[in-house]
């Protein structure tokens, strides 16, 4: 019974998204404010009638409902709590209803917190919301329903591939999919705007806490899905330039670049051709990125189950919504009104350069993900592009990516002075000097010579982020008391930023620190054996079994010791899951907060006495995921600042007596 | 020519989704082998216990030989063993087996349980003449003509499909020309 209420319930979303798509759409144009005012209370009816299919869903799983399909492939009666609940989301079916879920929050939110956009944008993008809306809801009625029953009802499931079962990935999908969704909000205000053909400041005052907070979510992520990956797959890895990993990466690249420009068409009114077209592309790399995954025209290791049909159907959304848009822009985008000039060093002309980078960065990815089809397609041979051609390709783009970074803050907007810029960044000089010199005692000369460079820049991005907040508050010019004012009265946008690009610093330390200096032992170790990693031993003590819910295990006991010292005891697991017949390894990891010392007990051997063990040992590497969250917490502290906020513009304005136009 | 450049992202992204369109119908994990159309690899592999024959370059000549790569071990192998054997015992192709890092017990162990279609099965301890034939996991399936050429590889677990339309007339063709 519930589970057909919620299939009836997605059928209603639908035909409230094709009202919610038409009418409004049609109340602008003809200035009816009747037919205007459709759009708020449709999103949020479309948001509820959606809600209340994937409880439904979720009510299925968790209760065990096996006579509904998809409880059946997907869950076990044995399973966690927790993997049941986040199991919905770890399948095709399941997996589309939160995209849709995260896609009618944000349709709501807009008309919900959009209480002052002009009445025919806000109609405009909640109806353009609302086509989103139907393709997906269309998609996942037609092609991937979730609530089919199957009779007779079997006795249990087949489990959720044990993989994924997994608390780091359990929080994966729901901000990624928040991330890659939310980025429909920044489209959709995209193409409203190109309707409208008006691009204005106030426009990109409106985009940006959209585009703010999908970015924020979609580098939360991106990083717990990298922290599986390290921990989980059992290699010590924390990317492989899989195509599904750049699928994501695309995205946050493209975003990272949309995030920038738009700031330029807040301040200066200029570039806003450019980051309409920034605010469509981020999105069709989204959808891209769901398409790659589901259609199977790429090989990854973690693909969903792969179904032409469903492929075919995504691709159509995808040339309605990426081709329509672009089609609309090549019309429209040649008659908006260009804005203000500027000099090629300013802060505009540091954005305009991060924008080339990081949409240079974005192509790269790009070209290598998809290289291996378009030579196929071409019938030129089959390859497939692995790490070394991203590491040859993208590590080149992304060095004068940092190094602008820290300098661009300190230029002034229209003409800037760079010498003078660089004058003040003296202080961050020397500390990536300190930092380099430190680096290569520590190591005594060891690893690659770019992991010096790896360290300038970390160094660099994070004591040039510093310096900057320090040149704003006027650190040890004026009483520390008045600097601590100052910082209290900045805007929290430019908290956010030095936040965010700071701890980008920190994350490169992280990527560099585990790339170049990591060291690993791969060997058959009897219990009783000994085996060294980096600065460590590392004791085999014995092997036991222990049973989970749904699990049987292999647990090795290992004592890591350091100069005789006692460090810690790790008990790495391999893991067989009956129902599902796979093995996962569980990883161990000692964390100091500056390295990671690694176990992953691999298969045993031929006799059955020995076991592979794998040891590592990776400098820095928890500064990537603390750099990454870092990242995010700079986009919420942004996110947070007063003008984003809903009527504070307005509020200022009045009690100032409307004295700034250009806010 | 201003407008050509707005239209420059339109045209691009057609371009990209005609390959994607085209994309379906090519199959990813279809790796050509570098050994097509070349003699298989000096090679000899012991039989299994309590079998007579192992494998090596001269049992493969003289007929038409399916040789697939297998293990006890591999979930997949067993999902496509009906196939083989069926493949075996009714379409009446000379199939022979390379069993592939597995223990002696089990692979006997399993062909018992699931039957045994192979005429004959070279043990790879070690995996090394595995990897002389470019075997990227298992299950791998080659397909040799009478001179013990390599005339076609599939990756994976064979599919009803890839027999009716690819292994079967390949082994018309082969038996037909020589």
């Amino acid at each position: 019974m519930i589970p057909e209420l919620g299939h009836y319930a997605l059928v209603l979303a639908l035909f409230v998204a094709l009202v919610q798509s038409g009418v409004p759409l049609v109340g602008a144009a003809t200035g009816n404010a009747a037919w205007m005012g459709v759009a708020r209370p449709a999103a949020i009816a479309q948001m509820l009638l959606v809600l209340v299919a994937y409880g439904a869903l979720t009510w299925a799983h968790v209760v065990s409902d096996f006579s509904v399909s998809n409880v059946v492939a997907n869950s076990h009666s044995m399973k966690p709590m927790l993997y049941k609940v986040s199991g919905v989301w770890g399948n095709h079916e399941g997996s589309m209803m939160l995209w849709i879920v995260m896609l009618t929050v944000f349709g709501a939110a807009v008309g919900i917190f959009g209480r002052n956009l002009p009445p025919s944008l806000k109609a405009r993008v909640i109806a353009v919301q609302g086509m989103i809306g139907v393709g997906f809801l269309l998609f996942i009625l037609i092609t991937s329903n979730p609530f089919l029953r199957v009779v007779p009802a079997p006795l249990d499931g087949n489990d959720l591939n044990p993989l994924l079962q997994d608390p780091g990935l359990a929080f994966h999908p729901p901000f990624l999919y928040a991330g890659y969704v939310g980025f429909s909000v920044a489209f959709s205000f995209a193409v409203a705007a190109l309707i409208e053909g008006r691009v204005d400041p106030a426009w990109a005052r409106w985009v940006r806490p959209w585009t703010l907070a999908a970015w924020s979510t979609l580098t939360a992520g991106i990083a717990l899905g990298s922290w599986w990956a390290y921990y989980e797959l059992g290699w010590g890895g924390w990317w492989y330039w899989d195509p599904v990993e750049n699928a994501s990466f695309m995205p946050w690249l493209a975003g990272t670049a949309l995030l920038h420009s738009a700031i330029v068409v807040e301040k200066r009114d200029a570039l806003k051709t450019w980051t309409i077209l920034l605010a469509i592309i981020t999105f069709s790399l989204s959808l891209m990125g769901t398409f790659l995954v589901r259609s199977g025209i790429l090989t990854s290791v973690h693909a969903f189950a792969v179904d032409p049909a469903r492929g075919v159907f995504i691709l159509v959304l995808l040339a309605i919504a990426t081709g329509g848009s672009l089609l609309l822009y090549s019309v429209r985008a040649p008659s908006l009104k260009t804005g203000g000039l500027f000099a090629p060093v300013s802060r505009e002309g540091s954005l305009v350069l991060n924008n080339l980078l990081l949409s240079t960065a974005t192509a790269t990815v790009f070209i290598g993900t998809l290289y291996p089809l378009f030579l196929d397609v071409l019938d030129l041979g089959k390859v497939s592009v692995g790490p070394p051609f991203f590491n040859a390709t993208f590590i080149p783009v992304a060095i004068p990516m940092v190094i602008a970074m820290v300098v661009g803050p300190f230029l002034a907007w229209k003409r800037a002075d760079l010498l003078g810029a660089l004058s003040r960044l003296w202080t961050a000089g020397v500390a990536t000097v300190a930092c380099v010199a430190i680096a290569a005692y520590v190591t005594n000369g060891g690893g690659p010579l770019l992991a010096l460079v790896g360290v300038a820049l970390a160094a660099w991005a994070f004591f040039g982020s510093i310096a900057e907040f320090a040149e704003r508050i006027r650190l040890f010019r004026i009483p520390v008391k008045d600097s601590w004012n100052r910082a209290v009265n900045l805007p929290r946008s430019a908290w956010g930023m030095t936040i965010a690009h700071a701890c980008m610093g920190i994350a490169i330390a992280g990527m560099t620190g585990t790339s170049a200096w990591q060291s690993e032992t791969i060997k058959a170790m009897k219990p009783g054996d000994t085996a060294t990693v980096g600065a460590y031993a590392v004791h085999f003590d014995r092997v036991g079994t222990v049973q989970g819910p749904n699990y049987s295990a292999e647990q090795g006991v290992f004592t890591v010791t350091r100069n005789g010292n006692h460090i810690a005891t790790l008990t790495p697991q391999r893991r067989s899951y009956p129902v599902t017949r796979m093995t996962t390894t569980e990883a161990a990891i000692h964390t100091t907060w500056l390295s990671d010392v690694y176990v992953a007990l691999g298969d045993p051997t031929q006799n059955g006495t020995a076991w592979t063990v794998r040891l590592y040992h990776h400098p820095l590497v928890p500064w990537i995921w603390i750099g990454s969250l870092g990242m995010m917490l700079g986009g919420l502290v942004s996110l947070s600042d007063r003008r984003f906020r809903v009527g504070a513009p307005e509020r200022r304005r009045a009690a100032k007596g409307n004295l700034q136009p250009a806010e | 020519m201003r407008r050509l450049i707005y239209l420059l992202p339109l045209l691009l992204f057609v371009g990209v989704g005609v390959a994607f369109l085209r994309g379906f119908d090519r199959d990813p994990r279809d790796i050509p082998s570098a050994l097509i159309d070349k003699p298989a690899p000096e090679f000899s592999l012991p039989p299994l216990p309590g079998h007579k024959e192992g494998l090596s370059n001269a049992t493969l000549k003289g007929d038409v030989t399916l040789v697939n790569v297998f293990a006890s071990w591999c979930i997949p192998c067993k999902a496509e063993h009906p196939i083989i054997t069926r493949l075996a015992r009714e379409q009446g192709v000379t199939v022979r087996g390379i069993n592939h890092k597995d223990k002696a017990e089990d692979a006997i162990a399993w062909l018992n349980r699931n039957g045994d279609p192979y005429a004959s099965i070279g043990v790879d301890l070690d995996g090394r003449v595995s990897i002389d034939w470019g075997v990227y996991g298992v299950p791998e399936t080659f397909l040799l003509d009478r001179q013990g050429r390599i005339r076609f590889k599939h990756v994976g677990p064979l599919t009803p499909q890839v027999v009716e339309e690819q292994i079967l007339p390949m082994v018309k063709h082969l038996r037909s020309a020589s």
